[in-house]
């Protein structure tokens, strides 16, 4: 907390050019920053991809493994998200198990996925009710300048697209692994965008300073067909109702411009 | 989830447990229910039995994260074991430990943390019996905990949900409505303030139906406002006519 005059004085610098329609790095408000995505990096991992935005960088990895399903869904295969704040991205991440904003994002990203069911799970399904496939979806932050939330959306949609499963047969309901690939069968493409809070106004993809000074953050995930198929409010601020309206309308448009970055 | 579409709502709008599409369930509330807590509440929402209790403000441990500016407020929501049909491991659960984060950020914004620096005030809200929509009560019932601890609020916060269920936007729903049902946009808001302090949303919704699920959901947390102001007052009433016997 050593940083709370320091935070003070930069909010108030962060809050008044905003209210001029500027940000500290040249931004108008609803601007994004520069997304990079750089698919297929890990080898070993079934599918695997590397989202920037701006200097946030955040790596996604895909492992698929034979498991049990849900109960209440027997003939689906099984989705699981994790992430993991690596020590080396940010002098505040510590080691250790996961904390509420790594479980926060890892559950944000997966709702997104799972709503607008990006996967069709019912593919993945090996002996009704016994044996299912597992993908999982493992977030790795690895350079937090702010927005992990939709960095890791982002990635983790590049590496589900970039996956590609072996080829099997099911024998004596054991998995015999053939030779060759087949993709995993992605069909829907969510896309998560960040706004934050700051004095009243609404800023699209926070940086970290943003973020440091920021009173509520809003994440919205939009499927391919331009529904929302996920929402989460965040943070010590609050909103009014026109607010999030305004900002899921917009958010709808630039959407669908950062999904033609992805596909 | 489509063999039930069809049977969540019948022909003439009624819902699965006899409900209009824009009713909320039956819901008690009570106040200072714990003896050994600064302020309790607990709340019954349908099939829902949700305690909440309050301590603090009082001393920091660890004492390393007292905030030199403000109290820190802290939340437990957890369920019990035994509060679902699957018997649930009593270790705290990733999603729990979302919850506790969104009904902590859910409060936050209606307490004078400020007025009490290096303190803390801990939230526990424990769900005895589950039936859908728990978070949602489980912040209303906070609420009322922190009230009758005394801790000094700008407004009282409360919570419902609406949804999408059987091609329907309707309000509060319960377990097998969330389950079955195409979407689920748990709110929390404050009526004398209009700001909304936790919104989530899954499922699919357009634009249009996310806007109307908002507004019934604004308008369910106007209806059990009032049933929390009620409470409240009911508490001290009782009270003055205790003395007054005496």
């Amino acid at each position: 907390m050593s940083s709370i005059m320091v935070s003070r004085i930069r909010q108030r610098q962060i809050a008044q050019l905003i209210a001029s329609g500027k940000r500290l790095d040249g931004r108008g408000l609803t601007d994004y920053r520069e997304i990079k995505i750089e698919p297929g990096i890990i080898e070993k991992a079934e599918g695997s991809a590397m989202a920037y935005i701006g200097r946030t960088r955040v790596l996604a990895g895909v492992k698929i493994e034979t498991g049990e399903p849900f109960s209440d869904r027997p003939n689906e295969g099984a989705l699981t998200v994790n992430s993991e704040f690596v020590p080396l991205a940010s002098p505040e991440f510590e080691a250790g198990p996961p904390g509420e904003e790594s479980i926060e994002l890892a559950r944000v990203v997966d709702r997104g996925i799972r709503e607008s069911k990006a996967i069709e799970l019912e593919k993945l399904c090996v002996v009704p009710g016994k044996k299912v496939f597992v993908v999982f979806v493992d977030v790795y932050v690895l350079n937090h300048d702010g927005n992990l939330i939709d960095t890791a959306a982002l990635a983790s949609l590049a590496a589900l697209l970039n996956t590609k499963m072996f080829n099997y047969e099911v024998q004596d309901d054991e998995v015999k692994i053939l030779p060759g690939f087949t993709q995993l069968p992605v069909v829907n493409y969510p896309i998560s965008l960040t706004f934050a809070e700051i004095d009243g106004k609404l800023i699209l993809d926070p940086g970290l300073d943003e973020e440091e000074v920021m009173d509520a953050r809003f994440t919205v995930t939009f499927e391919k067909s331009g529904k929302v198929c996920a929402m989460q409010k965040s943070g010590r601020g609050t909103f009014t109702k026109d607010q999030i309206l305004e900002a899921t309308k917009m958010g709808q448009q630039k959407a669908e411009e950062v999904r033609r970055m992805v596909i | 989830m489509s063999q039930f579409a069809g049977k969540l709502i019948g022909e003439n709008g009624i819902r699965i447990d006899g409900r209009k599409i824009d009713e909320l369930r039956p819901i008690k509330l009570s106040v200072g229910v714990l003896s050994n807590a600064d302020g309790s509440a607990y709340i019954e929402q349908g099939k829902n039995k949700i305690l909440a209790a309050v301590y603090g403000p009082r001393e920091v441990h660890p004492r390393h994260l007292a905030l030199p500016d403000r109290a820190l407020l802290r939340c437990r929501y957890h369920m019990a074991p035994f509060s679902v049909e699957e018997r649930k491991s009593p270790a705290p659960s990733r999603r729990e430990l979302e919850l506790s984060k969104v009904i902590r950020e859910a409060l936050e914004p209606t307490i004078f943390l400020e007025q009490y620096p290096r303190t803390s005030i801990d939230l526990f809200v424990e769900v005895l019996q589950a039936h859908g929509g728990t978070r949602c009560a489980g912040v209303t019932v906070a609420s009322l905990a922190l009230a009758d601890a005394g801790v000094p609020m700008r407004d009282l916060v409360v919570a419902c949900a609406s949804g999408k269920v059987g091609g329907k936007i309707v309000l509060d729903l319960n377990d097998i409505e969330d389950k079955e049902g195409e979407a689920d946009v748990p709110v929390a808001f404050m009526p004398n303030l209009n700001a909304i302090t936790l919104l989530q949303m899954d499922g699919l919704l357009t634009i249009e139906e996310f806007e109307k699920a908002l507004e019934i959901a604004i308008e369910g947390c106007r209806r059990i406002y009032a049933l929390q102001k009620e409470t409240l007052k009911a508490k001290y009433v009782a009270i003055k006519e205790e003395v007054e016997e005496e």
